[in-house]
């Protein structure tokens, strides 16, 4: 079929043109947009009996409406793919940036995807041990998760992302044997240095797949990056039996850039302006993580988010958390008492670490010893709160004791540097050791066995 | 009936919402295949020529031009034996076989057959020749699963005699069991399936009042917060306070004779948990598998957003297709407002007026038309039976606000209602329905039951407990700004006591072997024990005996651990924590009367 090609626009509007006078134009067609030999690309998403509505990826600064050529390519935003992939850079609408050779061998594959059958889904059972103790005890990761970072401005998720991928490894396993494919959206020139010289050092570099769409990029083409990256992973994991950790970075600056094509496109916004299908189109991202019968790949998701103003109920973080599978939030909080990595635990979950966890997985004890530093760590809370009334020389027996706890469990077990990587019975053992400020007749969650052989009390020493 | 087949054009396209022309004769809610890859759809306005057409598939590709054909039907389930241990999405298309068909990834524009139609089963037909039949009587049976007998019935609209019946014997669903030559003349077949549009409820004989609970197993909601056969409840919670695990454990061990589950908009790792888990639990009333009698509707978050509206729909009208057979259905509605947030999406798409948050104003409307489908009743048929659907419906309201419209629209027409409390989700405190803010109708109705079937005394029990933790909440605003000590002793009584309740009573790990269901005989013995120290202590506190002393620290352990150490099928070790309670006290009361002599 002849690629079909017109000359003129009859409106443009934010990253919007309209083209008028279209015939046998399919939805969500690529096209190519050409103005004084420049080329751009757009994508069709309205389109009608004799007119189309593009979205313009690269932005539409400098283009006139008589003088723009349009030209439209009969298929959907698809990017090639192949081994060769790994260790290269591209920019959000999959196009190497790195001045090397566009990938010659390979196939092409529509960037957003088809679901996966639910009947054809593996439950992810597999943990991953990051060496972090918070992650790993409380809101342990699983190899087909999608556990995104709930973050904020001047929180330290970058460095946290960092040492997960560099640390991550199975129970057993010598090194991690994952690629990495790394989306930023709309970050800073900074933050992506940082991140991509921290893989460099760890020797990864080889692994890692990088699409780039920073902050000075076009907004729109960030509505592909997450796309065109997950696209990248899939194949990666489901036709090249890999590991595959993704992390997308910083998705609210994904879903500011949905909001404005919305407003431009003109649609009934929902909360906070935000469109209403924010909640199916981010699914369509998130959901792209797991693991499938008879495949040995997976895909599992780090999505990293900032939280506007530390606010959890702002529709990003909340409607992601309703698609992850739990999620891990950092505290301003505890950064300010110096406690790195900063994870407030309270807020945080992992929804997937019921069933790798225990017996068989890590260790018989840890679903009630997590349970126990959950339930204790939330009194600890209540406890200050009381404390900051009435002083806490006037607190019980029972509350002063917790106290003691929860600074011990904020310095001993929560603390660790970032190249301190624990194992998972360290990390049990320190819970045990925290806990041991309590008296028995408090953990009810750990059974007596438990307690007999895990248990030892102990007294703070100056 | 003659249908027309119309063929007409597509001219618009934005996202699900396609526009079509030149189809004259289509029908409102009619399904219809569009364009070249035959993408499934459902017309959802009509004006003059213009269509305007759902389509069930992602669109992407669609050019205007492409053929659109009706195909004379509206949007339907096929309901017959084999539906039991399937998993079908949206539309009822079964997703096992899709998957042999394109892969691992849905692509679009592939078919199946809801039910295989090949498949012979073994039919043990229950009338003659001549014998007169009415609608929903059954005439034959099919052993569908090892818990499930399928019962094979006339469709709701025929009556009349029957003829040509069929010996019993093996056939396939497209086998002619019988015929009926109609009351009013004319012949209709009866195979054994028929065929039902979704958004149409299946008529009943008559409605009956809520008698009986719907047993769950978890003490909080079978003790405090009830919710009868035939109900209607709602669970709403912010994210990762424990929606879908509660739906989880009140599909697993409900006493309903069939559970439907429908994962609406949701995580595809949870219905992969549901298929692989339900396989290897066993039902503790039959001890079959619990997939024998669960039939799951997944429309994961990813998937096409129109099928997710019609995935409701789907799912109870094979819960009602298994309560005209006489039984008791349990349907789980996992999450509700993905629901209504595909009805905004396709609201938004056809620009029609907003009201609430951007939701359409039909809103309430549909999700009464929901929940009125739930209720217990008489069904029609040559005998009385009674058969019931229960509906829990998942909410989930951003940012955990219980004021956004789905949950108080949805309170309009639930009678029981779960709250459940992100604080005590993030204590790890499991069901974290909360105590407080929770409500159930159903008290009033069931306590005949309660006071036959569990205690006579249960009603009383509940009360004391409730009145302990409303007394507790009071406290703990006290204790939160000046501390527990000052509390004078009855009080801090009343704060431990509460406390075991919680941590003894209320908290149900739904991972553990022994504790994950509990009959309710055994939540009648804990609560009777829990309440039995309370009273106990209260009278020797009053008199004026230390609180240390009646806080006896291995009672307590006792009463908190017991959940976890009687199984349900040895509640006569209750026997012996009674004993020992009764002699704790006992001595106490003799120190306390010796003391006093002296």
């Amino acid at each position: 079929m002849p690629l079909k090609e017109y000359v003129g626009l009859s409106q443009i509007n934010g990253p919007l043109v309209f083209v008028e006078n279209v015939e046998n134009i399919g939805y969500n067609e690529v096209v190519e947009i050409i103005f004084r030999d420049k080329k751009r690309f757009g994508q069709v998403v309205q389109v009608s009996k004799n007119f189309a509505v593009i979205q313009v990826f690269e932005g539409t600064e400098g283009l006139n409406l008589n003088e723009t050529r349009v030209k439209f390519l009969g298929k959907t935003l698809q990017i090639k793919v192949s081994e060769e992939v790994l260790g290269r850079t591209f920019n959000g609408i999959g196009r190497p940036i790195d001045g090397g050779a566009e990938i010659v061998n390979g196939v092409y594959k529509d960037v957003n995807g088809s679901p996966i059958n639910p009947a054809s889904r593996m439950y992810p059972k597999n943990f991953i041990q990051t060496g972090i103790s918070a992650i790993d005890g409380l809101m342990t990761l699983i190899r087909g998760q999608k556990l995104p970072i709930f973050s904020g401005n001047g929180l330290p998720h970058n460095r946290l992302a960092v040492q997960i991928t560099k640390q991550a490894k199975l129970k057993g396993e010598e090194s991690g044997d994952f690629a990495i494919v790394f989306a930023a959206m709309g970050i800073k020139h900074d933050d992506a240095q940082y991140i991509l010289s921290s893989f460099e050092e760890s020797g990864a570099v080889k692994n890692v797949v990088t699409f780039l769409n920073l902050a000075d990029d076009p907004t729109i083409e960030r509505i592909s990056t997450p796309r065109v990256a997950l696209t990248a992973a899939e194949y990666l994991a489901f036709e090249k039996d890999m590991h595959v950790l993704v992390i997308l970075t910083d998705m609210t600056n994904y879903c500011e850039a949905l909001r404005e094509l919305s407003t431009a496109r003109g649609e009934v916004p929902s909360r906070k302006g935000y469109p209403g299908y924010l909640y199916s189109d981010l699914a369509a991202i998130y959901e792209r993580a797991g693991m499938i019968n008879g495949k040995k790949g997976s895909v599992t998701q780090i999505p990293i988010l900032s939280m506007p103003n530390d606010d959890i109920t702002h529709p990003i973080p909340d409607l992601t958390g309703y698609i992850t599978e739990g999620q891990i939030v950092l505290s301003r909080e505890l950064q300010r008492k110096g406690v790195h990595p900063p994870i407030g635990i309270l807020p945080s979950l992992s929804r997937l670490m019921k069933d790798g966890i225990g017996k068989g997985f890590t260790r018989d004890d840890h679903p009630h010893v997590s349970s126990q530093l959950f339930a204790a760590y939330s009194r600890v809370q209540e406890t200050r709160a009381l404390a900051s009334i009435i002083g806490e020389e006037e607190l019980t027996n029972a509350d002063k004791k917790y106290l003691k706890f929860g600074e011990a469990f904020e310095k001993e077990f929560l603390s660790q540097g970032e190249e301190e990587d624990r194992m998972i019975e360290e990390t049990l053992d320190i819970g045990w050791r925290v806990l041991g400020y309590l008296p028995t007749s408090e953990l009810t969650r750990v059974n007596e066995e438990e307690i007999k052989k895990r248990y030892k009390a102990r007294e703070d020493v100056k | 009936m003659q249908m027309n087949k119309t063929i007409g054009k597509v001219y618009m396209i934005n996202g699900p919402v396609v526009k079509a022309k030149e189809m004259t004769g289509v029908m409102m809610h009619e399904v219809v295949k569009v364009g070249n890859l035959k993408l499934t759809g459902e017309v959802i306005s009509l004006e003059n020529d213009d269509v305007t057409i759902e389509v069930y598939e992602e669109t992407s590709g669609l050019k205007p031009g492409e053929p659109v054909e009706g195909t004379g039907e509206l949007l339907s389930v096929i309901l017959g034996p084999g539906i039991i241990k399937s998993v079908y999405d949206g539309i009822q298309r079964p997703l096992n076989v899709l998957r042999n068909k394109s892969g691992d990834f849905l692509e679009r524009g592939v078919n199946a057959d809801a039910l295989d139609m090949s498949k012979e089963w073994e039919v043990e037909v229950l009338v003659k020749e001549g014998d007169r039949v009415v609608p929903g009587q059954v005439v034959a049976k099919v052993k569908e699963t090892a818990s499930v007998e399928h019962r094979i019935m006339i469709p709701p609209e025929i009556s009349g005699k029957a003829a040509d019946v069929q010996k019993s014997g093996k056939y396939n669903l497209d086998a002619n069991l019988l015929t009926v030559e109609l009351d009013n003349g004319g012949k209709r077949g009866v195979k054994l399936y028929q065929k039902w549009p979704v958004r149409v409820p299946r008529p009943v004989k008559k409605r009956l009042a809520p008698s009986e609970p719907l047993i769950t197993g978890q003490r909080v909601i079978d003790t405090f917060f009830p919710i009868s056969k035939g109900g209607t409840a709602a669970i709403p919670g912010g994210f990762g306070t424990g929606k879908t695990i509660t739906q989880h454990q009140l599909a697993k061990w409900s006493d309903a004779d069939i559970v439907v589950y429908i994962g609406c908009g949701e995580r595809g790792n949870e219905m992969t948990e549901v298929l692989e888990e339900f396989p290897q639990l066993r039902d503790p009333r039959n001890g079959q598998p619990l997939m024998e009698r669960t039939v799951l509707i997944a429309n994961t978050s990813n998937m096409p957003v129109s099928a997710r509206e019609a995935s409701i729909y789907t799912g109870v009208t094979i819960a009602e297709y298994f309560r005209d057979m006489g039984y008791h259905v349990a349907l789980m509605a996992d999450s509700t407002s993905r629901w209504a947030e595909a009805l905004r999406e396709i609201s938004g798409r056809l620009e029609e007026m907003p009201a609430e948050e951007g939701f359409p104003p039909y809103l309430s409307s549909r999700l009464a038309e929901f929940y009125e489908r739930a209720g217990k009743a008489t069904l029609l048929g040559s005998v009385d039976k009674v058969g019931s659907i229960s509906i829990i419906g998942a909410v989930s309201p951003p940012g955990g606000d219980f004021s956004e419209p789905v949950t108080t629209h949805t309170k309009r027409f639930i009678r029981c209602f779960w709250a459940l409390d992100k604080s005590l989700a993030n204590a790890r405190h499991y069901p974290s329905i909360s105590w407080l803010n929770s409500y159930s109708e159903y008290t009033m109705e069931l306590k005949n039951w309660f006071d036959e079937n569990v205690n006579p005394d249960f009603a009383n029990l509940v009360k004391k407990a409730m009145n302990i933790f409303s007394e507790d909440d009071n406290l703990q605003q006290i204790i939160k700004l000046v501390g527990e000590d000052v509390l004078p002793d009855d009080q801090k009584l009343v704060v431990r006591v509460a406390n075991i309740l919680k941590i003894g009573y209320l908290q149900q790990s739904a991972f553990s072997d022994v504790d994950a269901f509990c009959e309710l005989a055994k939540q009648n013995e804990m609560l009777k024990l829990i309440l039995m120290y309370y009273d106990r202590a209260m009278v020797l506190v009053s008199k004026g005996v230390a609180i240390s002393e009646v806080l006896n620290e291995t009672m307590i352990n006792t009463l908190m651990r017991m959940k976890e150490k009687i199984p349900n099928d040895k509640l006569n070790e209750f026997e012996e924590i009674e004993k020992s309670l009764e002699s704790l006290f006992d001595s106490l009361n003799k120190k306390y009367n010796q003391a006093k002599e002296a």
